[in-house]
This record gives structure tokens, C-alpha cells and sequence, in this order.
């Protein structure tokens, strides 16, 4: 398997009145061709703003990149002069928002929104694209799609304009697509009906996604590998049975004792997390999950802990991972964690 | 359907303006002869008075001026002995009509794109630039600044005629001096739809799509950004009809404005009836197609939907 896509140690502020909100500091993470990431993570962690660097779609004005790379194809795509990116945006990396009620153009009808896309970027005659369009509508699973096509955003529910934006996000064939929160707008029949979707395009069109979620039963549905985000920086990442049967950072195992365990026969207590993310304007020079974590030690409000490998594809960002530290089991049962 | 109903909407309308014009005009004291009273005799009065239905009561007055309205006859003017209300509105209405239009299109035109460019160099040296340009235009009325572009560029630079009508070149400082406050006006409303619609998610994905930035503004940015504005031409229609009176005054045009200003001076009733029907029906007229092309600009509004 080949890279696809490379983050390393990405940083990204934005200026507001208040100061300089540190939104990603230091991320890395990779994508194989033909591969699902999904990304995790609660809410303001920076999961958007990744995925808005690696399309240059950050707001110009009020963030700065201050550091890191972004290398598609092998090739450094962070800082790419305007047109050489508008020329990799909606063909080779589709993107598919958080928010499919607000990202159509309510003035436009649909199959003409995609019908851009494919305008701009391929060379098909212009009376092929329309045949195209209404293609890609039957593929995303759209009834009628000739209908569909010369109808406007509002004559669509949710689900409907979500399957729409996925038809434009896949109108080029992209290599890369990513999927900020696709699902979370939508009602639960629709979650599952999307995820199904983007499940089949994957393998039907061999592409690689990244998928942005705070659902770990969408991560389990889905991906292979899994990156796990807390205040600004991945502190765990691996593949999909790593996280979840043997999950090396306090943080995962909070998230993992927040979601309903299914099979399992007794009734079991979902632990919510305990306190709230670190203030992003002065962020910690420690651990950013110290304050909340229930096995932290001394040196993790002082000091990052480095990445620390358990396996080829598994690490994780934890003093506990190290070999001075105390073993957690022998916590458990002194009583410090349910 | 909906057309249908619009244009009996807009009948009623008229006839309520007429009512309420007949109803204000004959309780303001005074008549068309209030002048010549002390110079004529009573019989000579007498006479004049019923020429012009003056000595009926005034519900008969009222239906038959109703009944000649039917008719689109508005009826003799008092004050002119050669010609009707019909012959001065088509006589002055050329030049008022020239006027406002052209006063329209330059604030509309220069208004939007001075608006936009605003809005895409938001809080940049031409956003500050133009929107102080603006705020002047919106507090300079055009009464003063009439005056002003004349002593300038008419008499001091000598650039265009002024005080008479004839070629276009006469038409370019008072369709200017009309058309500075609504283009500031324009402007402000363009630029903050603007600023709206460019922060909305679907600029975001017409961006993920790899469009180009000018791309991304006129086809997804200025047609949304467009419909708040669209509403606003109505009123500023309305604006630029009674500006003209002023403007007709200043630079001495001979169009519809100087003769409704005469007439309320006058009393001359039929003329004031004849021409607030007029502008009235103008004004009704131009709020329909606002509509319509508000409808047509926004697919969510339906022109066979019921009501507005
Ligand atoms: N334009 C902006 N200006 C200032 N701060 C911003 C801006 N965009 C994002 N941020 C900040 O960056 C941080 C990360 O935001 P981001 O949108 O990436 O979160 P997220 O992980 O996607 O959350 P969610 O799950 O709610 O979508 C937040 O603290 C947010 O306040
Ligand atoms: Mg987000």
C-alpha cells in the first residue's frame, strides 16, 4: 500500500479578539491509497481545521499555518500557489461537509452544482456532463435522478442534499475524500443509510477516505485505522482493533466508556469523561488530558510525552506508555479507576 | 394566476390612492380661482367653476372624474387653457422618465459593483474608502449637491451644459445629482449582503470544488447576495420618482415633476389628481416587477404561490 497523504506536525492559529487560539498543534497522521481513516475526537479538538488546512480552505484572514507539512502524492501541497491548488480541490480531493442543510447553493439547481465541478476540471463535452450528472445522482442512490437534476437545494431533505454533496464530492474521481462529520446533521435511519453509501463508493471506486466523526460506533462501521485528536494533537492512533481491544491512551479509554458496549450481556454504566478540554488560547505545555486524566503523574502536567510505538501501526502519546511508569492494571486494582 | 391577481391588487390600489387624493385635495382650503376672486366678478366665477364641475357636490364630482378615469381621461387643466392632463404627462413624461431611469441604472450599477468590491476587500482600504463615500452620498441631499456638480462642472470647468434640455449631455448632472444618494444607498445593502452570503457553507464547497475566486463570487456569491438588494428597488424607485421634482426644479427640466408642483401651488385639481394617479401607477408598476424578478432571482419563492 502506498501513501496517499502525509500530515506531519501541523499547526494552525487563528487571531481573535481574545488572543491566539492554538486550534491544531502538531498533528500527525497518513492515509494508505484505498484506505479509511477516521478521525476522533470531541468537539473544538480541531478535527475541521485539519481538514481545512489540507484543502487550503482555512480562512485566510484570521488563521496562519505556522508550521508542518501536507504531502499529497508525494508531493508538499501546504502553502501551494492558488491555482495549482484549485486545480487538486473537488478533483483530486473531494471534500463532503459537516453541514448538508447550509452547503448548497440555495439559488442554484443541484445537478448544476455538480455540473461545475466536473466543467472545471475534466474535459467531457458539454452535452455529455449533464448524462454524467445524472449518473453520479443514481449512483449516490438519488430517485429520479433526471428530476433531481434541475431541482433546487430546498426541494431536498437533509439526506437527499447529503447524498448530493457526495455525488459532487465523487463527480472527479478523487483520490482522497474527506468526510467532515457526514452523518451528524442527519437523523439516525440516514446515518446509516450515508454511511452504507460511502462504505460502497470506497470500494467501488477505490478511493481513500478520511472520515472526521466524534462517533465511535461510525469509526467501527467504517474505517481501518483510526486517529484519536484531543486539544489540537492526535494522542493515539492505529488500527481499528487496536483502539478498540487494546487501547493505549487514557483519553481512548475514556471515549471508549462513553459509548454503549454492544453484546455485552450486563447492563453496563456509560463513564462520561469529567471535566472539559484545556483552553485552547494557553494551551498546556504538558499533557493536554492531565487535568482530566485519572492516572495522571508529575511529569505529565510538565512535559508532552513523545510518541511512543507498539506496533508498526499503533501509537499513542502517554507517559503511562513509558517504561519508568507504573503499570496500569496495578492502578486499577488499587482502586483508582471503576 | 398570481399575475392575474397582482393586477387587480394593483387596480385597487389605484382607486384607493385616487379616493384618498380627491378626499385631501378638496379639504386643503382654497380652489383654482382662490387668485382671480378679487379680480373677476362673481358671474365670470360661476361660470368657470361649473365649466369644471366645480359647482357640483362632491360626490358627483368625485364620480365623474371616476368615470372619465375609466376611460384614462384625466381630465382639462385648469391652469392651462390649450392643454389636458393626458397631453402634459405625455409631453413632460420623456424627460422625467429619461431622468429616472437613467438616475436607476447608474445607481444600481455603480452601486452593486461599488458594494461588492467593498465586501471582498472587507475592512481593506477601498472597503474604507467606499463606504466613507458612501455615507457622504447618503448624508449630501441632492438639493445641495444639485448645486454643487453645477457650479463645478457647468460653470467653473465649463464640462456640461446646465439650465436648459436637450442633448444627453444635459442629462448627466442631474441624473448624477439624483442618482448619488440611492448608489451610497446600494452600496451599504450590497456590501453587508455580500459579507453575509461569502461567510455562508456554500461558498466554503463552491471553494472545496476548486472554482475560481471570481467564479466563486458572481455565480455563487452576487446572485444570493442580489436578493435582499432586489427588495430594496421598489422604495428606492419611489425615491427617485419624487427626487425628480427637485431635480426638475434646479436644473429646469421640463418634465412631469414641475407641473405637480405647480399644480398643488395652483389648486389646479385635475392636474394634481391626474399626476399623483400617475406617479402612483409608476411606482405600482415598478414594485411588480421587483416582485417578479425578486421571484426569479430566488427559486424558493414560487410565482404561483398564494399570497406574498
Ligand atoms: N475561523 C475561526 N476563528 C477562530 N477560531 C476558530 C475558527 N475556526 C475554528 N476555530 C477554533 O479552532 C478550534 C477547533 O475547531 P474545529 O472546528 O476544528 O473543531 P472540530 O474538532 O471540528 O469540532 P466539531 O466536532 O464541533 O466540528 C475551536 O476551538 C474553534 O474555536
Ligand atoms: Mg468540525
Amino acid at each position: 500500500m502506498s501513501r496517499l497523504l502525509e500530515v506531519e506536525d501541523l499547526q494552525v492559529s487563528f487571531k481573535t479578539y481574545g488572543g491566539e487560539v492554538k486550534a491544531v498543534r502538531g498533528v500527525d497522521f497518513y492515509l494508505n491509497q484505498g484506505e479509511v481513516l477516521a478521525v476522533v475526537g470531541e468537539s473544538g479538538c480541531g478535527k475541521s481545521v485539519t481538514a481545512q488546512s489540507i484543502m487550503g480552505l482555512l480562512p485566510k484572514k484570521v488563521s496562519r499555518i505556522k508550521g508542518g507539512s501536507v504531502t499529497f502524492e508525494g508531493e508538499e501541497i501546504l502553502g501551494l500557489p492558488k491555482k495549482q491548488m484549485q486545480a487538486i480541490k473537488g478533483s483530486k480531493i473531494g471534500l463532503i461537509s459537516q453541514d448538508p442543510m447550509t452547503s448548497l447553493n440555495p439559488t442554484m439547481m443541484v445537478g448544476k452544482q455538480i455540473a461545475e465541478v466536473i466543467k472545471k476540471h475534466t474535459d467531457i463535452a458539454k452535452n455529455q456532463i449533464k448524462v454524467r450528472v445524472i449518473e453520479l445522482l443514481a449512483m449516490v442512490g438519488l430517485p429520479n435522478p433526471e428530476q433531481r437534476y434541475s431541482q433546487y437545494p430546498h426541494e431536498l431533505s437533509g439526506g437527499m442534499r447529503q447524498r448530493v454533496l457526495i455525488a459532487m464530492a465523487i463527480s472527479c474521481d478523487p483520490q482522497l475524500i474527506i468526510a467532515d462529520e457526514p452523518t451528524t446533521a442527519l437523523d439516525v435511519t440516514i446515518q446509516a443509510q450515508i454511511l452504507d453509501l460511502l462504505k460502497d463508493l470506497q470500494k467501488s471506486l477505490d478511493t481513500s477516505i478520511m472520515i472526521i466523526t466524534h462517533d465511535l460506533g461510525v469509526v467501527a462501521e467504517v474505517a481501518q485505522r483510526v486517529a484519536v485528536m484531543y486539544a489540537g494533537v492526535i494522542v493515539e492512533s492505529g488500527t481499528v482493533e487496536e483502539i478498540f481491544e487494546n487501547p493505549d491512551h487514557p483519553y481512548t479509554w475514556g471515549l471508549l466508556n462513553s459509548i454503549p458496549k454492544y453484546g455485552s450481556g450486563e447492563k453496563d454504566r456509560l463513564i462520561p469523561i469529567q471535566g472539559s478540554p484545556p483552553d485552547l488560547f494557553a494551551p498546556p505545555t504538558g499533557c493536554p488530558f492531565a487535568a482530566r486524566c485519572e492516572y495522571a503523574m508529575e511529569i505529565c502536567v510538565q512535559e508532552m510525552p513523545d510518541k511512543k510505538r507498539t506496533s508498526e501501526t499503533h501509537h499513542a502519546r502517554c507517559w503511562l506508555n513509558d517504561p519508568r511508569a507504573p503499570l496500569v492494571k496495578d492502578l486499577i486494582s488499587a482502586g483508582r479507576a471503576e | 394566476m398570481y399575475i392575474i391577481k397582482r393586477f387587480f391588487t394593483m387596480l385597487v390600489t389605484i382607486w384607493v390612492i385616487t379616493t384618498l387624493t380627491f378626499i385631501i385635495m378638496h379639504s386643503i382650503p382654497g380652489d383654482p380661482f382662490a387668485s382671480d376672486a378679487d379680480v373677476l366678478p362673481e358671474e365670470v366665477l360661476e361660470n368657470m367653476r361649473a365649466k369644471y364641475n366645480l359647482d357640483e357636490p362632491l360626490p358627483v364630482q368625485y364620480l365623474l372624474y371616476l368615470k372619465n378615469l375609466v376611460m384614462l381621461d384625466l381630465g382639462p387643466s385648469i391652469q392651462s387653457e390649450t392643454r389636458d392632463v393626458n397631453t402634459l404627462i405625455a409631453d413632460g413624461f420623456p424627460a422625467s422618465a429619461l431622468l429616472g431611469i437613467q438616475s436607476l441604472v447608474i445607481a444600481l450599477i455603480f452601486g452593486l459593483i461599488l458594494g461588492i468590491v467593498a465586501a471582498l476587500n472587507h475592512n481593506g482600504i477601498i472597503d474604507y474608502l467606499s463606504m466613507a463615500f458612501a455615507i457622504i452620498g447618503i448624508s449630501i441631499p441632492s438639493f445641495i449637491l444639485a448645486p454643487l456638480l453645477i457650479k463645478y462642472f457647468a460653470v467653473d470647468w465649463g464640462l456640461f451644459p446646465v439650465a436648459s434640455w436637450g442633448t444627453w449631455l444635459h442629462t448627466v448632472l442631474p441624473s448624477l445629482a439624483l442618482a448619488t444618494a440611492p448608489l451610497a444607498i446600494v452600496a451599504r445593502f450590497m456590501r453587508s449582503s455580500m459579507l453575509e452570503v461569502m461567510n455562508q457553507n456554500y461558498i466554503k464547497t463552491a471553494d472545496a470544488k476548486g472554482l475560481s475566486t471570481t467564479g466563486i463570487v458572481i455565480k455563487h456569491g452576487v446572485r444570493n447576495a442580489l436578493i435582499p438588494v432586489i427588495s430594496f428597488i421598489g422604495p428606492l424607485a419611489a425615491f427617485l420618482l419624487t427626487g425628480t421634482f427637485v431635480i426638475e426644479k434646479i436644473f429646469a427640466i421640463p418634465g412631469i415633476g414641475k407641473y405637480f408642483v405647480d399644480s398643488i401651488f395652483n389648486r389646479d385639481f385635475p392636474v394634481i389628481l391626474g399626476t399623483t394617479i400617475f406617479f402612483s401607477t409608476i411606482l405600482i408598476i415598478t414594485l411588480f416587477l421587483v416582485d417578479i424578478s425578486y421571484r426569479i432571482v430566488d427559486p424558493r419563492i414560487k410565482l404561483t404561490s398564494k399570497g406574498d
